[in-house]
């Protein structure tokens, strides 16, 4: 038993390692991905300029700059099975004894930290450039609900990842789907009560459905915390949402587990487990 | 289900947004007119060509280099390799006119927005649509020939010139709210030029920026026509260069697993 948890925590720590070291040696990252993100952030604060609205440049600072996070799941999570998958890694890491869940675990560690520098990279950049003031009321509760949204949202990684398993190449379709349709529902760029305030019931719903990606209930709560003059804006109580995603959390991890056995064992049945260039 | 994620799903839902963010600006009394969703839901609807072309082109030397690699069997064939990527980059242009197709019904029908093109203007219409496509495809076959040399994840590079455009080329907003360094900017684009040109035929009444609107439609297509003669010389100079470099480092069918 101690063996297989110093195993499996090595395991973590060997594949968060690339991300979280091995990334920060390729500079390119500092114009990829933290420069790139800005033009799109530049893009939607001008439309609010634009609408005459500049009180709401705030929100798509910081919506932009968690649109990292939802790249790093889509791309560096989901997709991540995909990749190893064509060059030939994935069936190395079958043999291995280690369990998945160590190995999921350390790609879901390595980018949440390798993410997290590039995002306050941009939030910095961001909150400077557009001239940005965050009020921080109550920085425990905001840390709390950052790291749930975390937690959340790699647990989600983490299911994605496993039914990415059997995929080939509908992989980077589905990653491409899942791209502006949740930057949508989930208001990365505007508060999500638009939906309720434009939309009545059948905007509660759409709100209340996009709640199930962490992303959406974390980034509510985090707008509310660090903009309280828009405090009007925001869907529930952050304290509330932050309930909802302490629960999101274990369940989505917990249904990782299951999901990664079940489809890993369906690929070994149906011989697609290391197929390429399907 | 490739057809409805590209077409349809993806492209509403992009639009949306800028739907959506209007919708709050109303709700709080901003400035919001209905033109201006017009000009936001028109701009970014054809901005799709832009972002289909970038990126698919982006994608046929990576991919076939690095996923498929099948890039020696083409590239021995007896064709042209920059006609072959012109080719696809053509069949993204396609794949986009669905999308953009799609998006402008649904901007026009259901919401309401006052997007119309009369048959005097058709002849216009065609005639920059065609120069801006053909200008966007030559872009994006230099940034497709730049890739030829650099790693898997060099993507990038097409996101990058994608934002500068999208931001820089008064797609979804004038050029007059940029900083005025920015508006400078804007005028050495010629994606500006198209992007002022479809407005003028698909938004009745439009007026756009004051330095734009002393350019008739005329001079337009001439200035994207230009352009367009200008990009292609450069796209087809890019790519002879940068496809001599990769023969001569031995990175024509190289991959990247890193």
């Amino acid at each position: 038993m101690r063996v297989n948890l110093l195993l499996n925590l090595r395991a973590l720590v060997g594949r968060a390692y690339p991300r979280i070291i091995g990334a920060q040696r390729e500079p390119s990252w500092i114009f990829f991905e933290t420069l790139l993100p800005l033009l799109t952030i530049a893009a939607y604060v001008y439309i609010y300029e634009y609408l005459g609205v500049p009180q709401f440049v705030g929100f798509v600072v910081l919506g932009g700059t968690m649109v990292a996070f939802w790249m790093n799941i889509l791309w560096s999570m989901a997709a991540q099975f995909y990749w190893e998958k064509q060059i030939g890694n994935l069936q190395l890491y079958m043999m291995a004894p280690m369990s998945r869940m160590a190995l999921l675990g350390g790609m879901a560690v390595g980018g949440a930290v390798m993410t997290s520098t590039r995002a306050v990279a941009t939030l910095v950049l961001g909150v400077l450039i557009f001239r940005i003031t965050l009020v921080v009321l109550d920085p425990l509760l905001l840390l709390a609900i950052f790291l749930t949204t975390l937690a959340a949202l790699y647990g989600l990684g983490m299911i994605f990842a496993s039914v990415y398993l059997l995929y080939g190449r509908e992989a980077w379709h589905a990653s491409n789907l899942l791209q502006e349709p949740v930057f949508l529902v989930s208001g990365f760029y505007f508060p999500l009560k638009t939906f309720v305030t434009r939309l009545g019931a059948g905007g509660l719903w759409v709100a209340a459905g996009a709640s199930i990606i962490p992303m959406t209930l974390g980034l509510d709560a985090m707008r509310q915390l660090l903009f309280p003059e828009l405090l009007a804006y925001g869907l529930l109580r952050p304290d509330i949402e932050l309930l909802i995603l302490l629960i999101l959390a274990p369940v989505f991890i917990y249904l990782a587990r299951i999901s990664l056995a079940y489809l890993e064992r369906l690929g070994k049945e149906q011989g697609r487990l290391t197929l390429r260039h399907q | 289900m490739l057809f409805a994620i590209y077409s349809i799903i993806k492209p509403i839902a992009g639009t949306l947004i800028l739907v959506f963010m209007y919708y709050l600006a109303v709700d709080v009394g901003g400035e919001v007119g209905i033109e201006r969703l017009a000009y936001m839901f028109v701009g970014s609807a054809f901005y799709m060509f832009v972002f289909q072309a970038f990126f698919g082109l982006f994608e046929v030397i990576q991919g076939d280099r690095e996923w498929f690699q099948t890039i020696r069997y083409i590239y021995i064939s007896p064709i042209s390799y920059y006609a072959y990527v012109a080719g696809r980059g053509t069949t993204q242009m396609g794949t986009a006119a669905f999308g953009v197709t799609i998006v402008l019904l649904f901007g026009k029908f259901l919401l309401n927005l006052p997007i119309s093109l009369s048959l005097g203007l058709l002849p216009f219409f065609l005639a920059i649509l065609l120069l801006g496509a053909f200008c966007t495809v030559v872009i994006g076959i230099a940034l497709a020939g730049v890739t030829f040399l650099t790693a898997r994840h060099g993507g990038g590079m097409s996101e990058g010139v994608t934002g500068i455009f999208y931001v820089f080329s008064g797609v979804i907003f004038p050029l007059s709210v940029l900083p005025q360094w920015g508006q400078i900017l804007g005028r050495y684009i010629p994606l500006t030029y198209w992007f002022e040109g479809l407005r003028r035929a698909m938004l009745p009444g439009f007026v756009g920026d004051s330095f734009l609107l002393s350019i008739s439609n005329s001079l337009l297509l001439v200035i994207l026509a230009g352009a367009t003669v200008l990009f292609f010389l450069v796209s087809v100079g890019v790519f002879r260069y940068t496809e001599y470099l990769a023969r001569k480092k031995g990175k024509i069918d190289m991959t990247t697993a890193y």
